[in-house]
């Protein structure tokens, strides 16, 4: 079985963005970029998959500008088996890279698709479930387990009340949670070894789809900043403040 | 404009979540519900009840019963004939079946909504909260996922909705629901508490994060969160995650103990009214949000606190 799992460059996780001044977007000139944290955990899933026996071939895929080039190369090195990166400089929406990977889906017809619920840039948490809709197949979000079989993959998901587990039909779409898994750190010979994988670098139009965003971001502002109130000496102090809010003692 | 609002319910209850979703769908037109399950005829009286809804639709099918975003995204496409906007409150169900309709209306959803603006835009949280896009779709149609702890709650009484049966859409069978784990809270739930006492790693253990923060909430009657760190190492079920991945909080009062501020933390919790910090390391980014911070080794304040309570 191949398994397919797309993978996004983002701001890295430890960064924390600024806004820039004119209100254009959040400023990612000299940030450091990583891959996205979900889609590390999808990929570390998919390997080891693979490294059970389950899955035969892991094929990441990646969306954006040719420095995505870089989260491909990472995703080779934690054991992917080859890539492709869909080149576009502009950015694309959930929407669009749903289609865009719909076409990849109907070239290489893999057998189960793993995606991180989210990015963490835009936290839209959509591409997963938007790709299974327009393949008609079915999805489980927000995995923490997962147990593929023969011809179907049964999943646990983390919901709002705790946990539940689903069976679905293969092919299926599994979007990853934090606690699937956790990635590896790939060593420096596998980090070599990913520099001679094969990348394939493709262009949208090779697939037809219409990328124009649907939405339009007017502006994009800071959040209203809170300021460090006081401290307190003691748990006495605290009580008392306690009680001021409201707090019944 | 007319809304369609998917209707989180639980146990034949409507959650919350639902109430606020439904103030957000007044800002933006007429408010139509579709409550979908398994035997939810009571859900559907509840739902007529609610202030400013104009109609409910119900489907009742054994096939919706846990609520498989396979089988209810068709029928939601199927109503989104005669409707402009769909909505749903982003919750894990809400999330987890929203993009699935808004794919197949050939829509791009708009996630998390903080406001409906008076010229149709919305502003919705990017970059774990440290940025607000104000956005606006292009599409005929639009799909939107509205952030609870941004709106008031609708009053559960007042409304007097006309109640429309739907047909099913059936069962796609290629999915089915197998077994869950839901955690009964004694406690208030998370996101609609008035206060919450939340741990974070250096609670050391499930044990130790128990005895200590239990207690205290239980005093106060408040709803216990956690911390990622927490959650990771165990102490806690994921259910208590607070953060831009977990759950999204903003009660009255947010007692953070133990817990050091890392940005996806604060990305959950920040819109609380007053943020209360107690951490014995004096540099933590937590102070730097915290309205009242008490520096101390948690393991002797909470239990004075508990204590003096």
């Amino acid at each position: 079985m191949k398994i397919l799992v797309p993978v996004k460059r983002v701001i890295d996780y430890n960064v924390k963005p600024r806004v820039r001044a004119d209100g254009s977007g959040v400023d990612l000139a000299n940030v450091k970029m990583s891959m996205n944290p979900f889609d590390e955990i999808a990929v570390e899933e998919a390997v080891r998959l693979k490294e059970k026996g389950v899955a035969t071939e892991v094929v990441a895929v990646s969306i954006g500008s040719a420095k995505a080039q870089e989260v491909l190369r990472t995703a080779l090195a934690m054991g992917a088996d080859r890539a492709i990166l869909i080149e576009s400089d502009a950015e694309v929406e959930p929407l669009a890279v749903a289609k865009l990977l719909a076409a990849v889906q109907a070239e290489e017809q893999a057998g189960l698709m793993i995606l991180g619920k989210q990015a963490i840039d835009d936290d839209s948490n959509q591409t997963g479930q938007m790709l299974a809709a327009l393949l008609d197949l079915p999805q489980a979000t927000f995995a923490s387990k997962l147990e593929v079989a023969a011809d179907s993959v049964t999943v646990t998901r983390e919901v709002d009340g705790g946990l539940e587990t689903l069976k679905l039909d293969l092919p299926a779409i599994v979007t990853t949670d934090l606690r699937l898994n956790e990635p590896r750190y790939a060593s420096l010979p596998n980090i070599m070894k990913a520099k001679s994988k094969p990348l394939a670098t493709r262009a949208v139009a090779d697939f037809g789809v219409d990328v124009t965003p649907r939405l339009e971001t007017l502006k994009v502002t800071e959040p209203a900043k809170r300021v460090a109130g006081v401290k307190v000496a003691d748990v006495d102090e605290l009580v008392a403040k306690l009680k001021s809010l409201g707090v019944a003692a | 404009m007319k809304t369609l609002l998917w209707v989180e319910h639980e146990d034949g209850g409507i959650k919350d979540a639902t109430l606020s979703s439904v103030t957000a769908a007044a800002r933006i037109g007429e408010v139509h519900l579709l409550v979908v399950g398994y035997d939810v005829g009571a859900v559907a009286t509840q739902a007529a009840a609610i202030a400013g809804v104009q109609k409910v639709h119900v489907a009742d099918d054994v096939a919706y019963a846990h609520a498989l975003a396979e089988n209810v995204a068709p029928l939601i496409v199927q109503l989104m004939a005669g409707h402009d906007v769909f909505v749903a409150p982003a919750t894990s169900n809400g999330k987890n079946i929203a993009p699935r309709v808004a794919a197949l209306l050939d829509v791009m959803q708009i996630s998390d909504i903080l406001s409906v603006e008076e010229d149709g835009s919305f502003t919705r949280p990017i970059y774990a909260g440290n940025a607000v896009a104000t956005v606006r779709s292009r599409d005929a149609k639009k799909v939107v996922t509205v952030r609870g702890t941004a709106f008031d709650k609708a009053a559960r009484e007042g409304g007097s909705a006309a109640i429309e049966t739907v047909a099913s859409t059936g069962d796609r069978g290629v999915s089915a629901f197998v077994s869950a784990v839901i955690v009964r809270q004694e406690r208030p739930e998370l996101t609609s508490a008035k206060m919450i006492v939340a741990g974070g790693r250096a609670l050391k253990d499930s044990e130790t994060f128990a005895q200590h923060l239990f207690p205290l909430a239980d005093k106060l009657g408040a709803a216990v969160g956690a911390s990622r760190a927490a959650v990771d190492a165990g102490y806690v079920p994921n259910d208590y995650q607070v953060g831009q991945t977990g759950k999204i909080v903003a009660p009255e009062i947010y007692l953070a103990v133990g817990i050091s501020g890392a940005i996806q933390h604060l990305a959950g919790m920040k819109d609380s009214k007053t943020i209360i910090a107690i951490n014995k390391d004096a540099d933590a980014p937590i102070f730097q949000v915290a309205d009242i911070g008490l520096v101390g080794d948690l393991f002797q304040v909470v239990p004075e606190l508990t204590a003096k309570l």
